[in-house]
Order: structure tokens, then sequence, then C-alpha cells
């Protein structure tokens, strides 16, 4: 058996949303290269809706995979949905990581947690 | 274009070793310990191959013990030495910090018998100083463990020097080969080693076989029970057929073990100048006193395992010692061993190289790994604020 599943082979080679939004409303960073993973998520919020969503990451495969999945889970949705994304759900979106790279997708969760914590910081009046 | 370019972690089988174990496995198969001629056969040729495999290091036929491999001659070397340590009083021991497993391991485990482990510094460059092992041994020093050359930065120690140093002060010198048999000269003799490991599947030959050579005079202890095969050091049916693809293929490497060294060592060269051309890229090691086939790098910005599976999409095998490929939270031991910090470390490339490796190929992988690594750093947010100024260039 391969190390990866498709699905994160797909999203590590070709990953969606890769990139930056200079004018972000929220944005995310978490990890830290001493541990050899850092994600950094940019979203764009219009009408409490996750307009647009960007990423970049430094990080092994199944980071770069989780980061693209995560984005495309929380592209268009609203925010209520977004604050409750899981690292579950964005692991099984990617049909699975190996036990060990759970980590990856935690990361994810928590980069984008971070950008709504950010988003909210910023626009108070929106927060509940 | 498929480069296999991880031959410090296995080789492929040589046609000629392949050749020369099928027989022991269709005709000559009896068990060497019987009495029939077909036992006796075996018996004849893997006493043929200790013969064969002493002379290729300088030893003596009765000085060769065939074991599974690298890290079992490793375990059974230590083991020996802490046992006539353990007689004489004397528990201490003298490594380096960047050992294989198999030695790091084994020591950790006689530490918590009541040795004393003292590791030696790699330096920058990767290589133990002589001077400052001689002023680590002490009264009660059993053994000097120096690897012969680095498993993950080739670099290739100073162990003749060595040798002669644990001579003078009569402790017991072994050596963790692994890296080094069938592809640099090697005379336990003139180097004055005791002990030294070696397995077969780095030199072309077959995996789960290699040998553990022990001078004359030192007693060795056992590591496995149960018969008298490997003159009562060694228990289990002798692997008649790895042992004589093994010498098949180190009578081969050592054969041609110059004409090789040339040519892998100008594709290695040209390697290290393209890929140095990499900005804030650092070779891992130094230049010229390591393995003919061995070239390791670190890149700043991105980090290993993403580097490896890309370049495998380009057809090219390689190894990492980023964390993310060890399984583990910490980049290689070696790496920072020699002082690259964890952020960079996590960026590193292991390409070793095989005698069949041409210009093409390695200007090949110069641009691959060029591409890759300029890809990676495209959303690399480390990358970003590094060209930013927000932190300093490490590389």
């Amino acid at each position: 058996m391969a190390l990866y599943s498709d699905k994160v082979m797909d999203h590590f080679r070709n990953p969606r949303n890769v990139g930056v939004i200079e004018d972000a409303d929220g944005i995310g960073e978490v990890g830290n290269a001493k541990c050899g993973d850092i994600m950094k998520m940019y979203l764009k919020i219009e009408d409490d809706k996750v307009a647009d969503v960007k990423f970049e990451t430094f990080g092994c495969g199944s980071a770069i995979a989780s980061s693209s999945m995560a984005t495309e889970l929380i592209k268009g949705k609203p925010l209520s949905e977004v604050s409750e994304l899981t690292n579950k759900a964005v692991a099984e979106a990617l049909d699975g990581l190996p036990d060990y790279k759970m980590h990856c997708s935690v990361l994810a969760e928590e980069a984008i947690q971070a950008a709504l914590k950010d988003y909210y910081e910023k626009h108070p009046e929106k927060a509940q | 274009m498929k480069i296999y370019a991880d031959n410090a972690a296995t080789t492929k089988m040589s046609r000629t070793a392949i050749d020369a174990m099928i027989p022991f496995m269709e005709e000559h198969f009896g068990n060497p310990s019987s009495l029939y001629s077909i036992g006796q056969k075996a018996r004849e040729a893997l006493e043929q191959c200790r013969n064969e495999v002493a002379e290729v290091i300088g030893a003596n036929p009765r000085e060769i013990y065939f074991t599974s491999g690298g890290s079992e001659a490793d375990n059974q070397a230590l083991l020996t030495a802490a046992e006539i340590g353990k007689k004489q009083g004397k528990r201490h021991i003298i490594s380096t910090a960047f050992e294989h497993h198999a030695i790091l391991h084994s020591l950790a485990r006689l530490e918590k018998q009541g040795c004393e482990v003292t590791l030696l510094d790699v330096h920058e460059d990767g290589l133990v100083r002589p001077e400052e092992l001689e002023a680590a041994i002490r009264e009660d020093t059993c053994l000097v463990t120096v690897m012969f050359a680095n498993n993950e930065i080739g670099t290739i120690q100073p162990i003749k020097e060595i040798g002669a140093i644990c001579k003078k002060h009569g402790v017991l010198f072994h050596t963790d080969a692994v890296q080094a048999v069938g592809h640099v000269h090697i005379d336990v003799d003139e180097l004055n080693v005791d002990m030294l490991s070696s397995s077969a599947h780095k030199f072309h030959g077959p995996k789960g076989t290699g040998f553990l050579y022990v001078r004359k005079g030192i007693p060795v202890t056992n590591l496995i029970e149960g018969g008298s095969q490997e003159r009562g050091k060694r228990a289990g049916t002798e692997n008649v057929a790895g042992i004589v693809a093994m010498t098949a293929a180190l009578r081969e490497a050592a054969a041609r073990i110059d004409e090789n060294a040339a040519h892998i060592s100008a594709m290695r060269d040209r390697l290290i100048a393209g890929l140095s051309q990499i900005p804030h890229s650092a070779l891992n090691g130094d230049a010229k006193r390591r393995l003919p086939g061995n070239v390791n790098f670190c890149f700043e910005g991105i980090e290993g395992e993403s580097l490896l599976l890309l370049l495998d999409d380009k057809g090219i095998s390689a190894s990492s010692g980023s964390a993310c490929t060890s399984g583990s939270l910490d980049p290689s031991h070696v790496l920072l061993a020699i002082g690259r910090v964890h952020d960079v470390a996590h960026g590193s490339l292991r390409l070793t190289l095989g005698e069949d490796i041409t210009e093409e190929q390695v200007d090949y992988m110069i641009k691959s790994v060029g591409e890759v690594v300029e890809y990676l750093r495209s959303f690399s947010p480390v990358w970003r604020d590094l060209t930013a100024g927000k932190i300093p260039f490490i590389l």
C-alpha cells in the first residue's frame, strides 16, 4: 500500500487555492519551522461567507494536501459552518491519513480557526 | 527518466551476485552442517566465501563471522567489547553523535547496564577530530566505536589515525563500515581496526546478509545461541545462497573499486556544483572527505518529504533527513549533530549515486531539484518571510 491515498496525492500534486489574498479579512498562521510544518490561511469574507480562501504551507505532502482540502471544504461556506470544521472532516475528505500524519489535519483546522479568529477580532461587530 | 539515487539505503543486486546465488538455491541447497555431498558442497562454498571476504579487507578467514547484516554485526561487536570490558572493570565507551542507530541504540542499552558513553562531536564538517578522541580516552575505556563513513552525509572518518590512537592506548576499536565496504579501500591491519561491521546490500549483494570481522584473540560474545555455526559464535543455519551472492558482489566491487570511485566521485562533484547554484542551499558534510556517491544538501524554506514526493514524480528516488520521513518529530540526528538547526534540517535531500550514473542523469537531477525547490518555495510561508526580510536566512 502506498503511503498516501490517491486523494492526498491529488491534493498534494495539484493543491487548490494556493497563494495569498493581499487584502484578506482574516489571516491565520500556525505551526513552526522547528517542527517542520507551517500553515498560513487567508480568508476573504463577504456576507458572512468565505468568498475566497488561499493558503501557503511549509511542510510535508500531507500538510500541503490537508491545507488544500481544508480550503476546498470552507470555500463559499457560511462562517457558522466554517467555525465547526474539524481535523477529522479534513482527514476523512482525504480518504484518511496515516496515524502519524493526523497532526497535519489538526494544523489545517487550527489555521482556519486562527484566520477566523483574526477576522472576528478585526470585525468585533460580526462576532457572536 | 528513471534514476535510482538512494544507494546508501540499498543497492540493486548485481547480475553477478544473482547468478552466483541461484545454484545454491537449486542444486547446492544442502545444510553446510550435513555430512553428505550436497551439504559438504555448501560447506566448501561457505569457507571459500570466508576466504574471499577476508582477503578484501586484509583479514584472516577465521576472523570473519557471517551475520544477517550490519545491524546484527554492530550489536554483536558492542556486546563483545562490553563483555570484555566488564571482566576488566572497564565500562567506558567512546563513540560519536552521528552513528547509525544500530550503534546508538546498542549504546543506550549498554548504558542501562552500567556502561558510560562519551559521544564525540563531529563538527560542522562531519568529521571526528582524532585529538579530541585521544583526550576522551580514560583508564576505564573499553571500546572506541566510530563509523567508517556516515550513512547520511557520507563523510569518511580518519579511521587510520583513530586506529593508531586506540592501539597506543590499548583500547578496542570497532568501526561500522556498512557504507564503506566495497566503495573504499579497507585493510584492517593497516587501519588498526579490531572489529568491523559490513552489510551486503550496500554493495550490490542481497539484503539479510553481512559479516563481522573480529581480530584474532578477541573473545566473541554470542548474540544468538543455538548451534555450532560460525565456530559457535553465531548460531543458525548459514544463509549460504546469500553469503555466496554477497561474496560475488564484494569481489566485483573490490576489483573495480578505483574505477568506480573515479567515475562516481566525478559525477558527485558535478551534482554538488549544480545543486550549489540553488540559492540558500548548503552541502552537508565535508566536500571532499566523503563517499564517492554521497550528496546531501539542505534547502532553506522547504520541507524534505514534499521534495522527495515530487522528485519521485519526476522519476528520481531519493531520501531526506526530515522529520516527516522518519516518522518522528525531530529531523535527522546526523544533521543536528553537524549543527544544522531544525528549521533547515527539515529541508534536507540525500542523493546517493550508483556506478551506472551518467552525466545526463546528473544534469537531469540538478534541473529537477531546482524546479521542485523553486515550486515548493513559491507557496512556503517560511520562504515568504525569509525573502521579505522578516526572518534572517540561515543558509
